[in-house]
């Protein structure tokens, strides 16, 4: 064998004699690379966030939403059905042994107004126990308290997106919005907590106390009911014995009989987290499915375009050969030519898959994390595409007869 | 007597095409000592080629023996045969047969590389065959930047860098004008004072007279085989035209 770097040198030469058809060639690599490298890419991002979550939420927490399991179906967030108070997240505190914290909640949305600037946003009627169980502290100011909770105050927390959006630099705390036409007064700005793994702005939120959404903001039929139980265990351990404890509790309070469904759902949140991740997965599959056709795709057009080579420089490889090249030479030559041609696909490949990936990110909004493995992995198999469908027509050309090779015109 | 290097013994070569049998060669017996300077002569389809291609190893015969340097090489492996060609014997073509899109240094550097020679030596190497030729200034050009004369002598020197036992020339001068060719014959004159051993086909008795000894092909056999009286001179017939 002739040296590396000498045949590498030897393949390029050849390469560029045909560019544009080199470019071609290598356009089902760099596609099939460039889909593996965003896919991997777009699907880790989201896994990472996913798991980040779960570390900073804590994989203590449970929901209890209304609806049964069946027809409540995946959905996260508050059910259809109002059929959770305020009474359940008390008595779930006070009698579930395995429970630190039982936090009701009521979501809803709504224009904010300051002076002349408005902002919509989520609004969360909420008791100070959310904060404890979400871990999230004020910057400024202090949170919604009990008494706010007790008196239906017409206070507000806001997230620091809400606060940047309507007061700029100034200082919220003590100034007066509006919502839905009520005032309110601002008694703190959260801490910035950032995306969460949908992708939505945690921070562009505001909090009232619960009593206030549910009597003044977002008025229901059902008066006391609330949208969601966020529940925090004593400890990871006790998760599941806290389940249990809320599923019996809310069992019997809300008398549900024999053989007949729950109206309320209690789930934790890595069961939540795994739906969504098993989703990530689907899709990562049907890109991955999708990227393998197009590699298998681009590696019969290596294949098809280095058998047009080998026969274009049938007397070359006769020249070769009646100069002392061995079967060997030669065969290694026409491979190295195929390698490099989906290696530099796989680079190209690899510059877009990691372009898309950004500009995924940067347009949908998605969290995308480049992976060493995934780099490695585009250029392993970008290399064994080259020597898979590269060998046949190598082989072709190491065995022709040099005679003939030379006679050829 | 001086050193046989090439020794064939009733060599025959047939090409069978289904039905048809064609007799390329019919025990031809040759043989042909170091320093020797040898046209082969004869009209067309009388085997001179096929003889080459079978003293070059690039062919077997069908019946008889082939010894270079006293091997029997025909029984060689295929890489032993490609190692033989690349180390015992410098082929030159009729049609130059250059690599394109590659400089003439680089052409006469393609037996060292297949050589395995170290790449300090083999640029080295290639450039002293090139002077050799008289191409020292074109090291660079690729072949399309040559003249036919010139491309022919680049491949000349890509024949001798490895030292060859011997050198095959297959109508080297076939495709160039008289007065061009006879500059290529001065060439191999002076490769053969320096002691190469040459053997070349030739369509022309002119040509045929630069060399020391004429072999005649007819129909896959030699019918004859005369030293010449007196080698031209092709130095002085260059001068002369
Ligand atoms: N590969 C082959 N298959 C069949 N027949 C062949 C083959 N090669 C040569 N021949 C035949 O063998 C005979 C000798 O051919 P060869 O090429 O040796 O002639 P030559 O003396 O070199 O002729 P020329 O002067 O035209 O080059 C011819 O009749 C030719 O047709
Ligand atoms: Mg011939």
């Amino acid at each position: 064998m002739i040296e590396f770097l000498l045949s590498l040198k030897i393949a390029l030469r050849a390469l560029r004699i045909n560019k544009m058809r080199s470019f071609l060639t290598m356009l089902g690599i760099i596609i099939g690379i460039a889909a593996v490298i965003a896919m991997v890419a777009i699907g880790s991002g989201a896994s990472k966030i996913i798991s980040d979550q779960i570390a900073s939420v804590g994989s203590n927490i449970l929901l209890v939403l209304p609806g049964s399991r069946t027809s409540g179906g995946l959905r996260m967030g508050h059910g259809s059905t109002p059929t959770l108070t305020h009474d359940d997240a008390k008595a779930i505190a006070a009698e579930c042994p395995s429970v630190s914290f039982a936090a009701p909640v009521v979501r809803g949305a709504a224009q904010v107004v300051y002076g002349n600037m408005n902002w919509s946003t989520s609004i969360m009627g909420v008791t100070p126990d959310y904060f404890s169980v979400r871990d999230w502290r004020a910057v400024t100011g202090r949170i919604i308290g009990h008494s706010d909770v007790e008196g239906a105050t017409k206070n507000c927390l806001i997230g620091r997106t809400v606060a940047e959006n309507l007061f700029g630099a100034e200082d919220p705390v003590g100034k007066i919005v509006r919502v839905k036409k009520l005032p309110f007064m601002v008694v703190g700005v959260m801490d910035g907590k950032g995306r969460s793994p949908q992708g939505g702005d945690q921070d562009d939120i505001l909090f009232v106390p619960l009593t206030t959404a549910q009597r003044k903001l977002f008025g229901s039929q059902f008066p006391g009911s609330v949208g969601s139980i966020m529940i925090q265990a004593r400890s990871e351990e006790e998760l599941s014995r806290a389940q249990n404890q809320v599923d019996a509790l809310l069992y019997q309070r809300h008398r549900i009989g024999p053989g007949r469904e729950t109206d309320y759902t209690v789930r934790n949140l890595t069961e939540l987290l795994d739906v969504a991740e098993q989703s990530s997965k689907a899709m990562s599959l049907l890109l991955g499915a999708v990227a393998s056709i197009s590699l298998i795709v681009g590696g019969i057009g290596i294949m098809n375009i280095m058998l047009v080579s080998v026969t274009e420089r049938t007397r070359e490889i006769g020249i070769r050969m009646a100069i002392g090249a061995k079967k060997q030479d030669i065969l290694l030559q026409f491979l190295t030519e195929a390698v490099l041609l989906t290696f530099i696909g796989g680079i190209i490949g690899m510059v877009v898959g990691i372009g898309g990936a950004k500009l995924v990110s940067v347009f949908f909004d998605w969290p995308t994390l480049i992976s060493f493995q995934a780099i490695i992995m585009a250029f392993g198999f970008s290399g064994a595409i080259g020597v898979f469908f590269g060998f046949y027509p190598a082989r072709k050309a190491a065995l022709l007869n040099p005679i003939d090779a030379l006679r050829y015109e | 007597m001086g050193e046989i290097v090439v020794r064939t013994e009733e060599i025959s070569k047939v090409y069978s095409m289904g039905e048809q049998r064609v007799d390329a060669l019919k025990r031809v017996s040759l043989s042909v000592e170091k320093g020797d300077f040898v046209a082969i002569m004869g009209a067309s389809g009388s085997g001179k080629s096929t003889f080459m291609n079978i003293i070059g190893c690039l062919d077997v015969p069908t019946s008889g023996t082939y010894l270079l340097e006293g091997e029997n090489v025909q029984g060689f492996s295929g890489s032993a045969q490609a190692e033989v060609r690349n180390k015992k014997i410098g082929f030159v073509f009729q049609g130059f047969n250059l690599l394109a899109r590659t400089s003439a240094v680089e052409n006469v550097e393609l037996p060292l590389i297949y050589g395995r020679f170290p790449a300090s030596l083999r640029r080295e190497k290639a450039l002293s065959a090139l002077a050799l030729v008289g191409l020292a200034d074109r090291a660079g050009h690729t072949s399309k930047q040559l003249s036919g004369g010139q491309q022919q002598r680049v491949a000349i020197a890509r024949a001798l860098v490895n030292e060859p036992a011997i050198i095959l020339a297959d109508e080297p001068t076939g495709n160039l004008d008289s007065i061009t060719s006879v500059e290529i014959m001065a060439i191999f004159q002076k490769l053969n004072r320096q002691g190469s051993t040459i053997i070349m086909v030739t369509h022309e008795p002119e040509i045929a007279a630069f060399t020391k000894r004429n072999v005649v092909f007819r129909d896959g056999r030699v019918i004859s085989d005369t030293p010449v009286a007196r080698q031209a001179d092709a130095e002085q017939a260059r001068g002369r035209m």
